[in-house]
């Protein structure tokens, strides 16, 4: 027994960022790959319903995107400041910069629930019988619309889930100025549900 | 509290001997150790196959046409539905790279463990959770999904059968593939042995590399193209739709932007297993080593961009079907590169005549006749005709089953010793090829003939026509299930009672022959410093007394 306790004792040892940073960059290609699939549809889509397209994204409400964009830009300098922060060894600022992520995090997906909420009250949701009188073109556009910041809104839900395992990491000293590197591969994700969001803006938001 | 301590006090505690804190059952499926998890991967998916079988089994039988009154024709469709995904999903995807990948890449590789042993034990999770879940699928709501493993829209959007919930499963699994891929990579470009360089490291991994990028770039595809299916049959989203706007063609596009790559995730490691198997048989170096490492990438890349023919007759332009034609005839040339570097490597060589090089040869003549039925599908007039026929069931089989399937028994009989410590009986062996090569030929030979003569595929009828044809394929999976059973029951015996194996019992070269059998808990004591290619023969070239 006393040869594999050592040996689980190496195991522990075992560290290796620059690895555990590699992995996270194949996971977030794995991430960009699966909304390429929707922005895939989205472009055969559009270049199918032009006009359609057009029309139906008149009909969002820029300013709610707009905001919401600003809204997560803001948190990934916050959540930036945090990475830096612990890496200067403050410990404060780091729990505030993460923090704030996912507080701002929060704002995004209220907003998001306003603006559902208030698209759903339009009668523009799948299978609603306003929606079934539309031109085809913008049924579908409707269809993307919910699916895609949908897939996001719930990647912004992993993503504050994620950050707060972080933050009670920081508090019990499991993250610290030593040894960040899974703050910081909670960083990339999040940046990475930020940008899919600035792609989201001009598709459906700025579509007219 | 183990058989090694008891009767063997010589051997090092293995793997196999050591769980760790927890005893039992939960020693293993708590274990993070690399080999315990690709023996997990082993066992789930080997009996998936079993269930997997016994419903093909079950199909030949039907097409008798003297059981019509217990199997209706729904319950047909279930069947093939069930028998695709259970073989696609759940034993050919995850075969080769999650078991032998699992085990023997951080040996062959010189290292200790994965990259990330703890998401490798949970990508075992996601893929026993995405296979419970289809099997629920089978049981429950509207019964097991009858569209076939592709899943087609519009007929999976309209069917009342289960098909959400095994789309779901689908998904899940789709994860554990992704995680696995994830871990590979990073364990090959972090975790080589000193000196291993890119071009001293064994061709397995080298397959390993290329089929897990595949399951990085590719899986996402698949993975959000369920995710519409099932948002489809659930609020209606109307992508797929053609009364909403939507295109069903869009359905296929995306399905086989993954699931073209995907057959490569499956033959790939095969072809590296076969790569490791020649050379130790035939005692002298693989023949082009950089030409089969090369290959494997190319056809990781070229693979990725044919998917569309699987859709000549779905409806594109002209130029589409062209292209995509012209795009497969490219993706054989790096196959046809690795089979003939692996008859060079035979030619000339001192051939040591073994079970395991018995089955890799197999795995070449029957892998050729399914590249060649494959490319013969690339040329347009020919794949009209064959469409959604017999021919292609038989030329799919010829390649899942006799190319990955027969390298998955050539790899096991490989590396059995190595993993268990255990020698199975050679004759056995041996004796398990004949039904198991005779009755394979049969049935799937059969049904290349039965395609050209115009048997479609997934029918529950056929005219008398096609009596001749079906009567000779389904006697012939009798003789395939026998020799199964036989080449199955002599590794569960060796398991058991076979004779302790020796640590290097092929002469093999590459690093795993350099440590015991079974392995010890740690791979090893020191990671060995590596000076020379992995197929180095002769002891003087290997700075060796």
């Amino acid at each position: 027994m006393n040869h594999s306790v050592q040996a689980h004792e190496h195991e522990l040892e075992h560290r290796d960022d620059f690895g555990a940073k590699l992995g996270m960059w194949l996971f977030l290609l794995t991430e960009i790959l699966l909304f390429s699939g929707l922005f895939l549809s989205y472009s055969y889509m559009r270049a199918r319903y032009p006009a359609e397209f057009h029309h139906a994204g008149s009909e969002m409400n820029a300013v709610l995107g707009v905001t919401n964009t600003l809204v997560l830009l803001t948190s990934s300098l916050t959540m930036a400041l945090a990475i830096v922060a612990i890496q200067r060894g403050e410990r404060k600022r780091a729990m505030a910069g993460v923090v704030a992520t996912i507080v701002l995090g929060v704002v995004f997906l209220v907003n998001k629930a306003f603006e559902w909420h208030a698209e759903i009250h339009h009668g523009n949701y799948p299978g609603s019988a306003h929606l079934a009188t539309l031109p085809p073109g913008e049924q579908v556009f409707f269809g993307l619309y919910y699916t895609m910041t949908g897939l996001h809104g719930l990647h912004v839900l992993v993503g504050i889930s994620v950050l707060t395992v972080m933050a009670v990491m920081i508090k019990r000293g499991r993250i610290n100025p030593d040894r960040f590197v899974t703050l910081e591969n909670g960083g990339l994700y999040w940046h990475v549900v930020d940008v899919v969001w600035i792609f989201l803006l001009p598709l459906f938001y700025l579509a007219a | 509290m183990t058989e090694a301590q008891n009767n063997l006090p010589e051997r090092p505690l293995s793997y196999l001997d050591d769980s760790g804190p927890r005893r039992g059952i939960l020693g293993w499926i708590t274990s993070v150790d690399h080999k315990r998890v690709g023996v997990l991967y082993l066992y789930a998916s080997l009996g998936f196959f079993a269930v997997g079988v016994a419903i093909g089994f079950v199909m030949r039988l039907v097409q008798l046409n003297m059981f019509h009154h217990l199997v209706t024709a729904q319950t047909y469709n279930a069947l093939f539905t069930v028998h695709g995904v259970l073989m696609i999903f759940l034993f050919v995807i995850p075969g080769l790279p999650p078991v032998f990948g699992n085990f023997m890449l951080p040996l062959m590789i010189g290292a200790r463990d994965v990259a990330f042993p703890r998401l490798n034990l949970a990508s075992w999770y996601f893929f026993m959770g995405g296979a419970i879940i289809v099997v629920i699928a089978l049981f429950t709501g509207g019964g097991p999904p009858d569209t076939g493993w592709t899943f087609y829209v519009p007929f999976s959007l309209k069917t009342g059968t289960n098909v959400t919930l095994a789309v779901f499963g689908a998904f899940i699994l789709g994860f554990s593939s992704m995680l696995t891929g994830i871990n590979f990579i990073t364990t090959i470009h972090r975790m080589r042995a000193p000196g291993m360089g890119w071009f001293r490291m064994p061709l397995f991994p080298w397959a390993l590399y290329a089929t897990s990028w595949i399951q990085v770039l590719a899986t996402p595809i698949l993975a959000i193209t369920l995710v519409l299916v099932m948002l489809e049959r659930l609020v209606g989203i109307g992508i797929f739709d053609p009364a909403k706007g939507g295109d069903p063609l869009l359905y296929q596009h995306l399905f086989w932007t993954y699931s073209h790559p995907a057959v490569y995730i499956m033959i790939l490691p095969a072809m590296g297993a076969i790569t490791e198997i020649l050379p130790t048989f035939a005692k002298r170096t693989i023949f082009g080593y950089k030409a089969i490492a090369m290959s494997s990438i190319a056809i990781a890349g070229v693979g990725s961009l044919v998917w569309a023919h699987h859709m000549f007759t779905s409806g594109m332009s002209q130029f589409a079907i062209m292209l995509f034609s012209l795009l497969t005839m490219v993706v054989a040339v790096p196959s046809a590169i690795k089979v003939f570097n692996w008859v060079s490597t035979l030619y000339k060589g001192s051939i040591e005549f073994e079970p395991p090089l018995l089955y890799a040869l197999t795995f070449i003549f029957l892998f050729s006749i399914g590249g060649l039925t494959g490319v013969m599908q690339g040329a347009l007039a020919i794949n009209i005709h064959v469409h959604d026929t017999y021919f292609i069931v038989g030329h799919f089989h010829y390649v899942m089953f006799g190319g990955t399937g027969f390298a998955f028994f050539a790899a096991l009989l490989y590396w059995f010793p190595k993993m268990f410590g255990r020698m199975y009986s050679k004759r056995t062996a041996y004796v398990a090829w004949v039904p198991m090569f005779i009755g394979f030929n049969m049935l799937y030979f059969t049904m290349l003939v039965l395609g050209l003569q115009g048997m479609p595929r997934r029918y529950y009828n056929h005219l008398p026509m096609y009596n001749t044809g079906h009567e000779i394929a389904t006697v012939g999976s009798w003789f395939l299930v026998l020799g199964l059973i036989i080449f199955f029951a002599n590794l569960v015996v060796a398991r058991f009672r076979g004779a302790q194996a020796p640590a290097n019992p092929w002469g093999g070269v590459t690093l795993e022959w350099s440590i015991a059998s079974p392995p010890p808990l740690e791979n090893f004591e020191e990671i060995p410093i590596v000076t020379h290619g992995p197929y180095v023969f002769e002891p003087e070239a290997r700075h060796e007394p």
